[in-house]
């Protein structure tokens, strides 16, 4: 019995008159009952604004929020929490980039770089950005099997590179993508980083300073913390030099009738009410992973995920798309079957895998599908789960097999 | 959640041979419709005379029921008056929210067989795919009125 699994209290039900077999954790982890508590307990015993008042549940609360930063900076290993903002999730924090940093440095003969393999997050954002500011959009090239191809990449990147933006770890290959490298190569052509990380700080242990990129953004939603709660990690003096894109409350020094001045890092980007609460469940979700450890999350994840290529591999008619090594997941396909029809018999057996484009319509072309199916694991998972897996994909193929007979 | 309740075996036999399917050679009405939470498309081509269709093809990528809804709903909307495929896809909606529908009103042939979607909430987005493509193609034409 998997030690972690008693932790998640949405494992305490049938599904389809099944117990549930979670695999789309790559979409969104399920949470433990300590960050359920953690959220809870704010509501229920110091709920207040932050950063404002002077009575007892508003300082608690702000140290809760603060606090939660402070995890965030150990966590990632950032310099200083003014590094840190907290944004609405992946997708806003490089938003926040795009519009911010890209507008005001990007202009005609500029080159932001990114990869076929990115999530719709970190790809319209630049579309858009090279769109308003007349920069071009280019791409790198991948190998095969969707990895970086690192040589191809050494030729590309030019003085003209002001921005590559990639994903560390696939969301559809699992693919782990060599951002140190890239980085170096980038700073050398005084360009900088943007790394999309949703997949990757989930999984495995995170270094912004090792790593030595610019910028990173994640969301708490794939990592056990609650939805609507992202990091945008910079650099402090990149992030010094940028305008806020969102302007209100909170996020001012001084407001005359005509003129305002913004306030310090890392407040200047967090205009408005910040997520109090899903800060605080974020900070409850770091501290549930760091007991377990990274590297042990890393290693199991890894190792499900090896299984599951391996087993479904040898099904016949089953095509498995991605490098051999690669974090947490399996994306296939099944000769004949749609993906949503694979997913809708998995789900009659209380299976939950993810099956479309998953937010990433120019891999599929690339990978040459309209769809597929994805498998995604996380620490409550077990060889069981994966064996249920497979089960369910030879059900499918017989039942397919019959109906259409 | 009985997996036969949707794939119902006229289901899977309009996805293994789909019926209608290709492009209409002369100049035809053409709606093309993607749902982009899930990435299936279709192309349909309606062609109209005097307030008729015609003919109906379409072509797409998507699951069997994507693809089986569009196959049976050419094949039951060529030779209607628009009025009334309008009207069909008035009454395929309400099929598919689990509405009572009066199934004497209209020839639905093999469309019947779809009703067992709406036991599948995820999956009603597939079957409606189609007719919303053929709604907004005759709409279009015909908004200054049948």
């Amino acid at each position: 019995m998997n030690p972690y699994k008693k932790d998640f209290p949405i494992f305490k039900q049938t599904v389809n008159g099944h117990p549930l077999v979670y695999l789309d954790s790559s979409a969104t982890s399920q949470k433990p009952f300590q960050v359920i508590e953690a959220l809870e307990d704010y509501y229920k015993t110091y709920n207040s604004n932050v950063h404002r008042g002077v009575h007892t549940l508003g300082t608690k609360a702000t140290d809760a929020y603060e606090g939660a930063r402070e995890k965030v900076r150990r966590f990632i290993n950032a310099r200083s929490t003014k590094e840190v903002i907290f944004t609405r999730g992946t997708t806003t924090a490089i938003n926040i980039v795009a519009q911010s940093y890209g507008r005001a440095r990007l202009s005609k003969g500029d080159e932001i770089l990114i990869t076929p393999a990115e999530h719709h997050s970190n790809l319209i954002p630049w579309q858009q950005v090279a769109k308003s500011t007349g920069a071009t959009l280019n791409y790198l090239s991948l190998r095969q099997d969707g990895s970086l191809d690192l040589d191809q990449a050494k030729e590309q990147v030019n003085t003209n590179t002001k921005i590559i933006a990639i994903h560390h770890v696939s969301n559809v290959l699992g693919t782990i993508q060599p951002i140190a490298e890239l980085a170096a190569l980038v700073h050398k052509q005084g360009g900088i980083i943007v790394v999309d990380g949703a997949q990757s700080v989930p999984h495995l242990n995170t270094d912004v300073q090792q790593w030595g990129i610019d910028f990173l953004a994640f969301s708490s939603h794939k990592m056990f913390g609650p939805t609507g709660i992202g990091v945008l990690y910079g650099k402090e003096h990149l992030l010094e030099e940028m305008e806020p894109i969102e302007f209100g409350g909170e996020m001012i020094d001084e407001v005359g009738l005509y003129e305002s001045k913004w306030t310090e890092l890392p407040w200047k980007f967090e205009g408005g009410t910040p997520i109090i609460a899903g800060a605080i469940g974020l900070g409850a979700a770091i501290d549930y992973l760091e007991e377990i450890g990274m590297e042990q999350i890393f290693q199991h994840d890894h190792a499900l995920a090896k299984y599951a290529m391996e087993e479904i591999s040898r099904i016949e008619g089953c095509t498995v798309y991605g490098p051999k090594e690669r974090v947490g997941l399996v994306t296939f396909n099944l000769e004949g079957i749609h993906p949503h029809d694979v997913a809708t018999v998995l789900d009659a057996k209380g299976i939950a895998v993810r099956a479309g484009h998953h937010c990433c319509q120019p891999l599929m072309r690339w990978l040459e599908v309209p769809a597929t199916v994805r498998a995604s694991f996380h620490i409550y998972n077990d060889d069981a789960d994966v064996d249920a897996l497979i089960k369910g994909i030879q059900t499918t193929k017989e039942y397919f097999g019959y109906a259409t007979r | 959640m009985q997996l036969d309740d949707l794939y119902r075996r006229v289901i899977m036999d309009h996805y293994q041979r789909p019926r209608n399917r290709g492009r209409i050679e002369n100049e035809a009405l053409t709606v093309d419709l993607n749902n982009p939470t899930c990435g299936d498309r279709i192309s349909l081509q309606m062609k109209l005379q005097n307030g008729k269709i015609e003919e109906a093809k379409f072509e797409g990528d998507g699951c069997s029921i994507s693809m089986a809804s569009a196959s049976m709903m050419t094949e039951t909307v060529k030779g209607l008056k628009v009025k009334q495929a309008l009207q069909l896809v008035d009454l395929f909606s309400d099929m598919m929210q689990g509405s009572e529908v009066d199934l004497e009103q209209f020839p639905l042939e093999d469309i019947e067989a779809l009703m067992g979607v709406a036991k599948f909430p995820a999956r009603i987005k597939c079957a409606t795919l189609a007719w919303k493509a053929m709604e907004k193609g005759l709409k279009n034409e015909y908004k200054e009125g049948l």
